[in-house]
């Protein structure tokens, strides 16, 4: 027995059985079961609607014939979709961007304070998230009301002038991004905030004795440490801010004269209450690109994740 | 510590505060101005006095919404399709999220990333096809899907489904493999290892993608504006925006509370179970 | 009866071989340690055994049955786990109680089982404390009890003490010792501390880069290695092992380590090794113990040998002394009286009676 040595037994010797796999293909049949219900959700109610309304958009109004690419030739034809475009990627970006601003900056002052306070800012702050953003977006409607508006009362009696909040073009485009702005930067802050609480307090220390100001440790510690939860919530918020429906129906309803629609609002009028299917789908398609390229950047952090691991 | 560096930082948090109060101030206006507003008569809303202050506080308008039919319509349709879509969703992505974070399959791992997808893809993309889809489903089987309340029921999963499957997946994923091992060698078939091992220990995510799944569902706007729109199927969002405002004579009192009454369930849902809203909204961006 | 037998057991890993054939034979109620160093396929194996992995060739019997294919719930086996897998919703008495109530074993039986388990471990105040509560010994403790509970034919033990810190786990290698002293069921054990190895087991099999080095009593592993591998693994300070030359003379046989330094080979292994003599490639190993402090030595084969300490670490009980030969370096195990000083040259005592002559090529010990 002491002496027992096994000789390499290895690859030389036939595997009797391949027993064991049957174990396993039990196991991934009752997965595979369990996982179906999400995948046939998945399959007929996103992936099936999404390829269905490519075909959609290529069909005519009454959707009897097949027109190709006529539905974007006429798209591209009319200056309306062109001034579509271009607000929507306005009001994304510029929504995005501040929304991102104003959740770092408030998410700074809250980490500032001491711990045990902090909860109850944070549950206050982050209201504005919480509330239907279509309840939310009546409150500002009746606070921008041209004859009752709660702003311009406080604007006139400090001796400005009263505003024409949605009225004019310009100023109408700035409402939907304030409203914007307010619904989402609360987001952000809850999400800088995780982050900022998961950088170890020993790098700003090292950081001070190595002489670094307040501004080079956000440059060198904070913004280095928090680049991927900024990118990611950058991200989920352009899509969700490009596809915005909400506000801008509820706000201004694309109104004054078409200037503030975004896709989901023209798209709405045109489709579904305007008629044309069609149309709406093409409208709609447009959205594409930009869920495009943030699948491209997912799926590579996930690859790149995956080969680290 | 010396007292130049005590004096900077009591500096640095006072002004924290001030921007703090400044920020609560302006995030905290619009509901202000709804409670401000909903305990107001139209009579006084119309002399626009002083609109941020009210001199005689009344309860007409909640009294005069809850006893409309029309809005306690709204509010059952939009209880029943919650409780429903939040039931659904539950039976859907707890063993979804089981099977891809445990069991795996062939292709579960690109499933799994695909419910991530699937997530980014907005509604704005889907309901003009689920209109067509939903009229030739007329056609073919003689039921009228359009114009139901309970269509939402069949829609709003898209919405939570990929969402709280993605959350519970980094839930499960958290719970060390050794815990399913016992159990298993214990005597647990893989049900029995989900229902008394993983649920209890996930609960937090369990209640984190339950308030995911009942907000976002109570919050759509969407798809009742497409779907379900004879004022007998509507649900509250939709509901308010589209029979409350008429023409020119807005009833700005009974607006305002409705909305406040609207966004309610969330709010006091969130007041009582902040963390766990709070642990879900990270969890689901920090584990993508 | 609860025997457990592995027939040319393989695993691969998507084409990595983990475990490449391996035979075992480990009686009723023996308590079989699988030591070796990490990524070995001891833990493989074992899971393997539970039911975890899939087998990729070969066959698990338990009592006599085949396994391979019924799932672990069915092999009546029970096993702790190095994390100690305490469910951390469940009291210590859910915990200890869970498999039984999925058998929907009646509640006073279970209640019975639990406490008197309890009572074996120590463990009866703490029935009621959720994991948490539980210091790391603790719940060492319950995760053997809720092991035990289920009187299973066979325990598995996966790296059980490693998360203790040294003190504990001292500590709970005898408390385990004892436990199998008193319920006598086959346990299969696995550690990478050959400490471990050594004081539990009725049988030590020592694995290498997936195949069993060679599986034997303690101190028979200990004092006949079959190979190099385990000639180095089992041991601590391990054994001195340098390469050699086999010399005959008039007969006789030597060991040269270097130009200096070389010893008779004791007469009665003359026969064994004289085949070897003048071959390339052998290693010549002792252990520390047998390099000692210069005494007065009536014993045949015991030689002295002149060498220069580079460090001495003084252990209280023994200071090692480390030196270098032909390139590599010594230990010693001296008496702290001899006061051996680094630098200064004396002398040791080698005892040849103990050496080992190993073929470097086959990793064989000769």
């Amino acid at each position: 027995m002491a002496n027992g040595v096994v000789q390499a037994a290895g690859l030389s010797v036939p595997r009797r059985r391949r027993s064991g796999r049957r174990l396993a293909r039990h196991k991934s049949t009752i997965a595979f079961l369990m996982a179906l219900p999400l995948i046939a959700l998945i399959a007929a109610l996103v992936i099936y609607p999404a390829l269905y309304s490519l075909h959609l958009a290529t069909l005519n109004k009454s959707m009897e014939r097949f027109v190709g690419l006529g539905n974007f030739a006429f798209l591209f034809k009319r200056e309306l979709f062109w001034m579509v475009i271009k607000q929507t990627v306005i009001f994304a970006l510029s929504a995005v961007i501040f929304k991102a601003l104003i959740g770092f900056v408030v998410a700074h002052f809250v980490h500032n304070i001491p711990a045990k306070g902090q909860r109850k800012w944070r549950g206050m702050l982050l209201v504005p998230w919480v509330i239907p953003p279509a309840m939310s977006t009546l409150a500002w409607f009746w606070l921008f009301d041209p004859s009752y508006s709660a702003f311009n009362w406080v604007l006139t009696r400090v001796g400005l002038d009263a505003v024409p909040w949605l009225g004019e073009p310009l100023w109408a485009r700035f409402s939907v991004i304030l409203v914007n702005v307010w619904y989402g930067a609360p987001f952000f802050l809850i999400m800088y905030l995780a982050a900022l609480k998961s950088v170890p307090e020993q790098l700003y220390e090292a950081a001070a004795i190595d002489g670094a100001n307040w501004w080079q440790k956000i440059w060198y510690i904070t913004l280095p440490m928090m680049r991927n939860i900024i990118a990611i919530t950058v991200l989920f918020s352009l899509i969700v801010t490009f596809a915005n429906f909400d506000i801008v129906r509820i706000l201004t309803n694309g109104g004054p004269i078409d200037q503030t629609h975004v896709f989901a609002t023209w798209a709405f009028q045109l489709g579904i209450e305007g008629g044309d299917l069609p149309l709406g789908a093409c409208v709609s398609l447009f959205m594409f690109p930009i869920l495009g390229v943030a699948a491209y950047f997912i799926l590579r952090d996930i690859n790149r994740r995956g080969t680290e691991a | 510590m010396s007292a130049s560096l005590r004096k900077e930082r009591r500096a640095a948090l006072a002004w924290s505060y001030v921007f703090l109060v400044l920020f609560a101030v302006i995030f905290l206006t619009p509901p202000l101005y709804m409670f401000i507003t909903s305990l107001k008569t139209s009579a006084e809303i119309s002399s626009a006095k002083l609109p941020w202050w009210v001199f005689h506080p009344t309860l007409d308008n909640y009294s005069a919404l809850l006893t409309s039919p029309a809005y306690l319509t709204f509010f059952r349709n939009s209880a029943v399709v919650c409780v429903a879509v939040v039931a659904i969703t539950m039976a859907i992505s707890i063993p979804a999220a089981f099977s891809l974070s445990r069991m795996r399959f062939w292709g579960s791992g690109a499933l799994a990333t695909g419910v991530f997808l699937t997530y980014l893809i907005p509604e704005t993309l889907l309901f003009i096809p689920l209109f067509k889809i939903f009229a030739f489903v007329q056609d073919w089987t003689g039921i009228e899907l359009m114009n139901h309340w309970w269509i939402l029921i069949v829609i709003f999963p898209t919405l939570t489904v990929p969402f709280c499957t993605w959350i519970m997946i980094g839930y499960f994923a958290s719970i060390p493999k050794e815990l399913d091992e016992a159990a298993l060698i214990d005597g647990a078939g893989y049900l029995q290892v989900l229902t008394r091992i993983f649920l209890p220990v996930a609960l937090p995510g369990v209640i984190a993608a339950t308030i995911f799944a009942f907000t976002v569902s109570w919050a759509d706007f969407l798809y009742p504006m497409a779907f379900a729109t004879s004022i007998d199927q509507m649900v509250l969002p939709a509901g308010i925006v589209s029979t409350l405002i008429k023409g020119d004579v807005f009833n700005w009192g009974q607006i305002m509370t409705a909305a406040l009454l609207g966004a309610a369930p969330p709010l006091v849902i969130y007041a009582f179970l902040m963390d766990y809203y709070i642990a879900g909204l990270t969890a689901g961006a920090t584990k993508g | 009866m609860a025997q457990v037998t592995l027939r040319n057991l393989v695993k691969d890993y998507d084409q990595t071989p983990a475990v490449r054939g391996i035979d075992l034979d480990i009686a009723d109620k023996e308590f079989v340690v699988l030591v070796g160093p990490s990524g070995c396929g001891k833990t493989t194996t074992l899971r393997m055994i539970a039911g975890l992995e899939d087998i990729t060739g070969g066959e698990i019997l338990i009592g006599g049955d085949v396994v391979n294919d019924v799932p672990p719930k069915d092999r009546d086996i029970a096993m702790v786990f190095q994390n100690y897998a305490l469910y951390p919703h469940m009291t210590v008495h859910e915990n200890m109680s869970f498999g039984l109530r999925l058998k929907k074993l009646p509640k006073d039986e279970i209640r019975r089982r639990v406490a008197a388990v309890a009572g074996i471990l120590g463990i009866g105040e703490l029935l009621d404390r959720k994991p948490k509560q539980l210091s790391g010994g603790q719940r060492q403790r319950v995760a053997m009890g809720r092991a035990i509970v289920r009187n299973p034919k066979v325990f598995l033990f996966d790296e059980p003490l490693s998360n203790l810190d040294a003190k504990l786990r001292v500590h709970m290698r005898t408390e385990i010792k004892k436990v199998h002293q008193k319920v006598r069921t086959t346990t299969v054990y696995v550690t990478h501390d050959q400490v471990e190895a050594m004081t539990l087991a009725d049988r030590v099999v020592v694995m290498n880069a997936g195949r069993i080095e060679q599986a034997g009593a303690p101190n028979d592993l200990y004092h006949s290695p079959a190979t190099l591998f385990v000639a180095g693994f089992i041991g601590s300070p391990a054994m001195n092992i340098t390469g050699c030359a086999l010399e005959e003379t008039a007969g006789a046989l030597r060991v040269r380590l270097d130009g200096q330094v070389s010893f008779p080979v004791p007469a009665e292994r003359t026969a064994r090794y004289r085949a070897y003599a003048g071959q390339r490639g052998l290693l010549f190993g002792l252990r520390p113990e047998h390099l000692t402090e210069m005494r007065p030595h009536s014993v045949a084969n015991q030689c002295p040998v002149e060498v220069t300490p580079e460090v001495t670490e003084p252990m209280g009980m023994e200071t090692l002394v480390f030196f270098s030969v032909n390139g590599t370096e010594m230990c010693a195990r001296t008496n702290p009286a001899a006061n051996t000083q680094p630098g200064v040259r004396t002398q040791l005592l080698a005892d040849l009676n103990h050496m080992h002559l190993i073929d470097e090529a086959s990793g064989r010990v000769l």
